[in-house]
């Protein structure tokens, strides 16, 4: 195999409430182009290891680096889709706004947002299917259609890298297969795009690199290689041969 | 009087347009908190330069709400202790010593102390003319402050974790908006007081909200209602003798905020009801339809004629229903027979299909 391109580099990443480790001495080299999902049991810090990578968390120690360079230079290259339960969705905004915001961040400080960040917002919204739901109120939006949104507004920044927070989560077969095939496209498109994943049975099917995570790094690495009993049973702890097996 | 007028009305609408943003931080109890953390700053500038200048006073007021926002917002940061506890803790510690100053300087026998009460409570008729060129300049500033940095705000009020990732210093917005919040009550503090300043910020945001899912249309809303209620106050206030303007001020906007509550087309008890009933009403067609569908469905012809005796057994039948359901042709009635039409055939064939239903 030739050498790949690594997009995201990090290095002994360490995060810590009070005194209690959250995340411990984290190296990653995650390669460009690839479909990564991050696994393991609740409380393993699969959240707290995305927003320590976007700055949204200081870590204790450890850096991040993006095509080489620190994360603070690159920002414009990574798009983030953050938990749904992450927002107050009554707030008074429609849909096509809540997408607008991608763009913000290529405008940068006061510049508003004009008639090429609304075409790229619309173009977003049709990508996910929400093209028609671009006036409605967020509120008015099903749980899906939510999801579909923030996917839509991580699309609209453009960027080269995706972090995305369980966006399988509360979603209906429909808007997962939906959002699985956006994932797909992303990637073929040379996108490299790391999910916070939940479900270990669809692993091998909607993903190519997988990284273990239980407050250290279990493993990480191509789905074909590592997705084990072995590496599912040191993360979880508990024998998983059964349940994958089915 | 018009110097009143005006100044409450300007008071009223930066007001508004601030509160709807505390608003929908789920900050409401903020406002409470500075203006009650602004009393010691009075009684501490009143103390130090022994004047009862408005504006030396509301520059110790100034400074001891921005200490009190900041202690708030440091306190829910650095401590596992939520916000609301943080406001309750500022608020009564604030308060309580400036009401210990407040009783120190009254047993003071030099000072004339009474002109300070009247940041408790509020007191319109002190309002000069400069004061309301001062609130004026303040909340022009303000109008461009918010114009300039609407995205920011924006984006920051909605997600501010994402906003973050897209390279804004969320903590310069915050403080930006915060100061400003605190700006606004300081200003307030002479007409409406320390007591029922939150009212001012609150009311009008609460009330703004009920009528549009507009960030943009909410604030100007909320700059209306602010700015009436302070104008109908002061006119309310005037014409009774002896009715202090802030509490009426504040009572007008409790006002705007009960019709608001009822009468919002969306959002309003009143029309929610309707529509409750109109669903019910709905539902029982459905039934009633439902049930001709099934008859209808065992013959090759739709619409066969069919007895109406033999809907008398069913439950939600009337015959209130069956004109209902005539008139909107899902069915027709010949005498004492009826039969479906294939618009209603199509309808009650779809009734309980969702996807069909949500793509209207």
């Amino acid at each position: 195999m030739k050498p790949q391109k690594i997009a995201i580099a990090v290095d002994d990443l360490t995060v810590a409430y009070n005194y209690k480790p959250v995340l411990w001495d984290i190296d990653l080299a995650i390669p460009e182009g690839v479909l990564m999902a991050i696994v393991g049991p609740n409380g393993a810090g699969k959240s707290t290891l995305i927003k320590s990578i976007l700055g949204i968390i200081d870590p204790i120690a450890g850096s991040v680096a993006i095509y080489g360079k620190p994360y603070d230079k690159q920002r414009k290259l990574v798009g983030y889709v953050p938990q749904k339960g992450s927002v107050d969705w009554d707030f008074p905004t429609t849909a096509l706004d809540v997408v607008m915001m991608g763009t913000y961040g290529s405008l940068g400080w006061i510049k508003r947002p004009g008639k090429k960040e609304r075409k790229t917002a619309l173009e977003s919204l049709e990508k996910v299917g929400m093209l028609a739901f671009k006036d409605r109120q967020i509120s008015q939006l099903s749980g899906g259609q939510q999801q579909r949104v923030f996917l839509a507004r991580a699309l609209a920044q453009d960027a080269a890298i995706y972090f995305m927070d369980e966006p399988f989560q509360g979603v209906d077969a429909t808007t997962e297969i939906a959002i699985i095939n956006i994932l797909k496209e992303l990637r073929k498109a040379g996108k490299t795009v790391v999910v916070v994943h939940h479900d270990l049975q669809t692993v091998p099917e909607y993903f190519d690199w997988v990284t273990f995570l239980n407050v250290k790094k279990i493993a990480t690495g191509p789905v074909k290689e590592i997705f084990n009993d072995d590496n599912l049973t040191k993360t979880y702890g508990i024998n998983y041969k059964v349940s994958i097996q089915q | 009087m018009r110097t009143i007028t005006l100044g409450t009305a300007i008071l009223g609408s930066i007001c508004g347009m601030l509160g709807s943003f505390a608003v929908l931080r789920k900050q409401s109890l903020l406002g409470d908190a500075i203006s009650h953390a602004a009393l010691p700053g009075i009684a501490i500038a009143f103390l130090i330069t022994g004047t009862k200048e408005t504006n030396v006073l509301l520059i110790g007021a100034l400074i001891s709400g921005l200490l009190g926002a900041f202690w708030i917002r440091g306190i829910t940061k650095r401590t596992h202790l939520k916000s609301d506890t943080a406001l309750g803790l500022i608020l009564s510690i604030f308060f309580g010593f400036g009401m210990l100053l407040l009783t120190y300087i009254q047993k003071q026998p030099n000072a004339n102390q009474s002109g300070l009460d009247k940041f408790l409570f509020g007191q319109a008729a002190t309002l000069l003319s400069r004061d309301v060129w001062f609130m004026a300049s303040v909340t022009f500033v303000c109008l461009c402050v918010l114009l300039l940095f609407w995205k920011e705000f924006k984006i920051l009020l909605f997600d501010a974790d994402y906003a973050k990732t897209l390279g804004f210093n969320t903590k310069f917005i915050d403080i930006l908006i915060t100061s400003f919040i605190v700006l606004a009550i300081v200003l307030g503090l002479q007409t409406v007081g320390v007591v029922l300043m939150s009212a001012m910020l609150l009311a009008p945001a609460a009330a703004a909200r009920q009528w549009t899912n507009s960030l943009g249309v909410m604030v100007v809303l909320a700059a209306i209602f602010g700015a009436t209620s302070g104008v109908l106050g002061t006119a309310i206030s005037a014409s009774q003798n002896n009715l202090s303007t802030g509490p009426v001020i504040v009572l007008v906007a409790a006002v705007f905020v009960i019709f608001s509550f009822i009468f919002s087309p969306s959002r309003g008890l009143l029309f929610r009801q309707i529509r409750f009933i109109q669903n019910r009403k709905d539902l029982e067609l459905h039934k009633t339809l439902a049930f001709m569908f099934e008859i209808a469905q065992d013959h090759e012809n739709i619409s066969h004629p069919h007895a109406v005796k033999i809907l008398n057994n069913f439950h939600g039948f009337t015959r209130k229903t069956l004109g209902k359901l005539e008139a909107k042709e899902y069915i027709s009635v010949k005498g004492q027979m009826w039969s479906m039409t294939p618009k209603g055939y199509h309808f009650a064939a779809n009734l309980y299909n969702q996807q069909t239903n949500e793509d209207e």
